[in-house]
């Protein structure tokens, strides 16, 4: 097994797949759809309906530029407030018409920008949180690449979340915390294996529910490998969720977030 | 034509004025605990000029508020119940001397974590009340954070009552890693369960409300009220400034700016703080219809 950092050197790889190869190749006749219906189309986050195996999906995904030019339109992957407000939107659309919904993951965090804040990060993700405890329809979650900060957990917060053998996931960036912890970021090494960033760690204490394997040769060079195991997963996975009452549905969701937590009861 | 012309002038030993003492001072040798010093005008003030809402009595600006000090000024006398008084957190990451680190907050802020929760009245309405203090490591969520704060939650929701959260955070704990952050998701779904029962939550943004909290349970009052010139925002903004290579504009991030786009319902003082929330509580106390 690869250690932390060399992990999160494939999960930041340019030339990993970004979310709407995952798309293209899981699924058929996607149909993007645009913009929050309040200020923007936010490039960061991309969605719309898709068919897997014949039943209609939302699809949500965090998308990184395949070119440098097109990282600049999407902002390497960080959403704004917008990107946030356009996948809730398409959340409760998917919920009215009893679509499940899968979203995929790539971010390092949502964007920090003047526009950002005075636009209301916070409040879009936070929204993302309070709403998607309440959406009467399967969510899966899928951390393809990395995962980073609330700007992550904001479209994660769904009844499971799955994650590619090299994918992340994390608090913050790890150069972010050694910076902050140690106001140094050229230990984001050290700090990637204190973090326990990987699909192996993120298992164990139940953060994620399975790793999605890649290819030995390198997941840009066997890309079905992992679709084709993805899409038999999703397949799978929501004829379950599909049998739950929608009550219990939501009940074990609410679970699956309220267990998190180590602390003790202690003494007065 | 001379045009730089070299001037002769007569010196004179000129009797010193007595020098007036600095009003700002950097670094003032004054004996401990008598004196502090206020971070918005930058003066100093005599610990026994500031009333119990600990603002400073030169410019008006608000000192940081204690959990205690704030339960003092908000709840009616004697009617504070503490939930979860012993939780204590474990160390979910292994970050390395993690319980040395708490140690250390307790003692700085004689508290066991970032947040102290529990039942009250205010002016006579009962509440769930949970006060996040920015003394216990800059008041940041980790799993007893987030644990007392759903637990407060969970109580108001089966309990029927409205919850009044004080909010003063930096964000996520990161010495608890990933669990710290699932701390957003967990507060939040319990809030949506609280609104789903029709009760009422007010957030009361508190200087700092920043990171991880921000983009959780704060942003999500019925009603939003903060405290004047609180710092509330979601990135940092080293971070900001950092990505954008620009300085950022005065007042960036402040109440005034979220009450100008629209995040803040109100900003209100200290010293009207318990009126108002009184007022508000009132309303929805479903008592008093039309007469």
């Amino acid at each position: 097994m690869s250690n932390a950092s060399e992990v999160l050197a494939k999960a930041r790889k340019v030339t990993r797949p970004t979310s709407l190869d995952f798309i293209e190749e899981i699924f058929d006749d996607f149909i993007e759809l645009h913009g929050d219906r309040y200020f923007a189309d936010d490039k960061a986050v991309v969605g719309g309906i898709a068919s897997l195996n014949g039943m209609a999906v939302t699809v949500i995904g965090v998308q990184k530029g395949r070119s440098l030019e097109e990282n600049v339109s999407r902002r390497f992957g960080s959403p704004n407030p917008d990107g946030y407000r356009k996948a809730l939107r398409l959340m409760k659309q998917a919920e009215k018409f009893g679509r499940p919904v899968v979203t995929l993951i790539n971010t390092s965090g949502a964007y920090p920008g003047i526009g950002a804040e005075e636009r209301g990060q916070g409040e879009a993700i936070a929204r993302c949180l309070f709403e998607t405890a309440g959406i009467k329809t399967p969510i899966i979650s899928i951390f393809v690449g990395e995962g980073g900060s609330g700007g992550a957990l904001a479209l994660a917060a769904g009844d499971r979340v799955w994650m590619l053998e090299n994918g992340m996931y994390a608090v913050l960036s790890p150069e972010g915390f050694a910076s902050i912890l140690w106001r140094n970021p050229s230990r984001s090494a050290e700090a990637a294996d204190l973090m326990k960033i990987t699909a192996h760690d993120l298992i164990k204490n139940g953060v994620i529910e399975k790793i999605i394997p890649e290819a030995p040769e390198g997941i840009e060079n066997n890309f079905k490998f992992t679709t084709d195991i993805i899409r038999d997963s999703l397949i799978k996975e929501f004829k379950l969720l599909f049998a739950i009452s929608k009550e219990d549905l939501l009940e074990q969701r609410y679970e699956r977030f309220r267990k998190f937590g180590e602390f003790d009861e202690g003494t007065c | 034509m001379r045009l730089f012309k070299k001037k002769n002038y007569i010196m004179l030993d000129r009797p010193k004025k007595e020098e007036p003492i600095p009003e700002e001072i950097e670094n003032p040798s004054i004996p401990d605990g008598m004196w502090v010093k206020c971070d918005h005008c930058k003066k100093l003030i005599y610990k026994e000029e500031m009333n119990e809402f600990k603002v400073c009595p030169k410019c008006g600006g608000n000192f940081r508020m204690s959990a205690w000090e704030r339960i003092a000024v908000i709840c009616d006398e004697g009617s504070f119940m503490e939930y979860d008084k012993g939780m204590v957190s474990k160390d979910p990451m292994g970050y390395p001397e993690y319980d040395k680190i708490i140690e250390k907050a307790r003692e700085k802020s004689g508290l066991k974590e970032g947040v102290i929760s529990g039942r009250c009245k205010i002016n006579g309405h009962d509440a769930v009340v949970s006060v996040m203090d920015s003394n216990f490591m800059m008041g940041s969520m980790g799993s007893v954070v987030g644990e007392k704060i759903t637990r407060s939650i969970e109580h108001a929701t089966s309990m029927k009552l409205p919850i009044v959260i004080f909010t003063a955070s930096g964000g996520a704990r990161m010495q608890e890693g990933i669990i710290s952050l699932m701390q957003m998701a967990k507060t939040s779904a319990a809030l949506k369960k609280h609104s789903e029962a029709g009760l009422l939550y007010i957030t009361v943004m508190t200087d700092p409300t920043t990171g991880g909290v921000s983009a959780s349970f704060a942003s999500l009052g019925d009603i939003i009220i903060a405290e004047p010139k609180a710092t509330i925002g979601f990135a940092g903004q080293r971070v900001i400034e950092g990505t954008i290579n620009e300085k950022l504009p005065e007042g960036f991030q402040k109440a005034e700016f979220q009450l100008e786009h629209g995040f803040v319902d109100k900003i209100v003082t200290r010293n009207e703080m318990k009126e108002v929330l009184g007022t508000l509580l009132g309303f929805h106390s479903g008592k008093g219809g039309l007469q």
